[in-house]
């Protein structure tokens, strides 16, 4: 007989609305059930009701720690559909800001995971190296979050030169920091107790659950897409892919760390490198196709496809984000562990609910209106029916 | 001055309700206490349960799904109870006012003392909305 323990929906260590049900015994987690859909907008249907211009500001608050990624993925895939690239410049541009993005969101979920452990301190120290970081964004962006800088062929606004050696400072100190973070967090006992061998995901497990980002480089699963599909400026800088294999709470801690440091090591190499010229290639016009972009977000690959049918608006704009495919990863992850554990479990993909939330189900009897089968079903039965009338 | 505006006084303790936000004002709350910021001068801080809570600091475009939960917050609450708004979501319904998921604004489901707009606000307007919100009281 096992007792449900609820978590949520408006829980202190939580940032979002999410219901999580923890079926334990005695202190022991058997399984967890997750209830989703507090956060839906409707953005796919909000996203075929504005113009590709507005699109781009659409998707960028789909998540605020992802606003460049998503909006990156959005221009990727309307490029993909004229079939420009952006200019040189452009690219380099891009890629800084990505790679900033992927500074602040790393140092942000070290500092949650230590507020998840009761470990103020890292929690406190995290955040205050992760301002310098927003005020770098601020200076070439204009804004901390939400940095309304990509669009389709380039980036939006040219930035003056002499604000790079600031950025590089910056960018030095947190480097610096980072170093002593990392020295911290590797010797610290407690950390060590807390997280060394907690909720393993073996390879295999996390190969069967798809598993993306940080969350399967942690159990040695070799994927990038900065490497594997080359985009941005990624390939004209050095820089590597850093994974672990033991697969345990430790590993994709140590995996976060260390991307930090190969982020700070791309954005010197992108500032030494910057080329000079226009900063977006111009697209007049969207002619009917279809386009994909996917990139490499902070938490895993993030996928959109568009299909334009000629107008100024997308007729399908789909969106996929990472932590869709993480979530379930919860399952064996929490099998066996304490309770204490869970929550840390939880946050050690780094979920971004809102990223992920494409689908609301309103039904008070609290029963699912649909099984998995009657939506493959669905889903064979409109194939059929487009394959006929096509 | 009451026992109700003497309390309001110091120290206000705030609960933070995520209705639906896009988690950018989330950050610039947790933001708002850490050493840059540091709200915790004010004797502002973060609390884990709407009862220990002077202020219901809701942010998001308030979901279908999520609208009985804030209304059952709210009723939860010890009055008075100050209610902010906050980011362009919580004030109007923002970018996401045509959505069919849209049950919001804030405003008109619950009623709110402060709105504190931007999208995310920074955690110098949030600070500063708070402070005015004391001296309303």
């Amino acid at each position: 007989m096992s007792t449900i323990i609820p978590i949520g929906p408006f829980h202190p260590v939580l940032e979002e609305p999410e219901y999580i049900q923890l079926y334990v015994d005695g202190e022991t987690v058997e399984k967890a059930e997750i209830d989703l859909g507090r956060i839906h907008r409707g953005m796919e249907l909000l996203a075929q009701e504005k113009t590709f211009d507005q699109d781009v500001f659409l998707v960028e608050r789909i998540c605020g720690i992802c606003s460049a990624s998503h909006s990156w993925a959005a221009s990727l895939a309307m490029e993909d559909i004229v079939g420009v690239g952006p200019t040189d410049r452009a690219r380099y541009l891009r890629t800084i800001v990505h790679e900033l993005e992927r500074l602040h969101s790393h140092m942000l979920w070290v500092g949650l995971a230590g507020h998840i452990l009761g470990y103020w301190t890292v929690f406190m120290w995290g955040w205050k190296y992760r301002e310098p970081v927003l005020d770098a964004l601020e200076m070439i962006t204009g804004n901390r979050q939400n940095y309304a800088w990509y669009k389709a062929g380039g980036v939006r606004r040219d930035v003056a030169d002499d604000i790079w050696p600031e950025v590089v400072k910056i960018i030095d100190e947190f480097d610096k920091n980072n170093d002593i973070l990392i020295g911290a967090f590797l010797d610290d006992p407690v950390i060590h107790g807390r997280l060394k061998g907690v909720g393993v995901l073996t390879k295999e497990e996390a190969i069967h659950y798809g598993c993306l980002g940080p969350t399967a480089r942690g159990s040695g699963v070799d994927i990038d897409v900065r490497r594997d599909h080359d985009y941005g400026a990624y390939s004209e800088v050095d820089w590597n892919v850093i994974t672990q294999p033991e697969g345990d709470c430790m590993a994709v801690s140590v995996v976060r760390l260390l991307e930090m440091k190969e982020a700070c090591k791309i954005i010197k190499q992108c500032i030494a490198k910057l080329p000079g010229g226009p900063i977006a290639t111009e697209i007049r016009e969207f002619p009917r196709g279809e386009g994909i972009g996917h990139i490499e977000a902070p938490r895993g690959e993030s996928f959109h496809f568009i299909r334009s049918n000629g107008t100024n608006m997308p007729e399908r704009h789909k969106m996929r984000a990472p932590t869709f495919l993480n979530i379930p990863s919860f399952r064996p992850r929490v099998k066996g562990e304490t309770i204490s554990d869970a929550v840390l479990i939880f946050a050690i993909i780094d979920p971004c609910y809102s990223c992920t939330e494409r689908m609301a189900v309103l039904d008070p009897t609290g029963q699912s209106l649909m099984t998995g089968k009657d939506l493959i079903k669905l889903s064979h039965e409109k194939t059929e029916k487009l394959k006929r009338e096509y | 001055m009451g026992a109700t505006s003497w309390g309001f006084k110091k120290s206000l303790w705030v609960f933070h309700l995520n209705a639906g936000a896009c988690n950018n004002c989330d950050i610039e709350v947790l933001d708002c206490l850490t050493p840059r910021f540091d709200i915790e001068r004010f004797g502002m801080k973060l609390v884990g349960s709407v009862k220990h809570a002077d202020v219901l600091l809701v942010s998001g475009f308030v979901s279908r799904k999520v609208l009985p939960d804030v209304i059952e917050t709210y009723e939860q609450a010890p009055k008075p109870v100050a209610v902010v708004a906050l980011g362009a979501c919580g004030c109007t319904g923002g970018i996401f006012r045509d959505g069919y998921n849209f049950a919001g604004p804030v405003d008109k489901v619950i009623p709110v003392d402060a709105y504190i707009p931007g999208c995310p606000p920074r955690p110098e307007a949030i600070i500063d909305g708070i402070v005015k919100l004391m001296g309303k009281l």
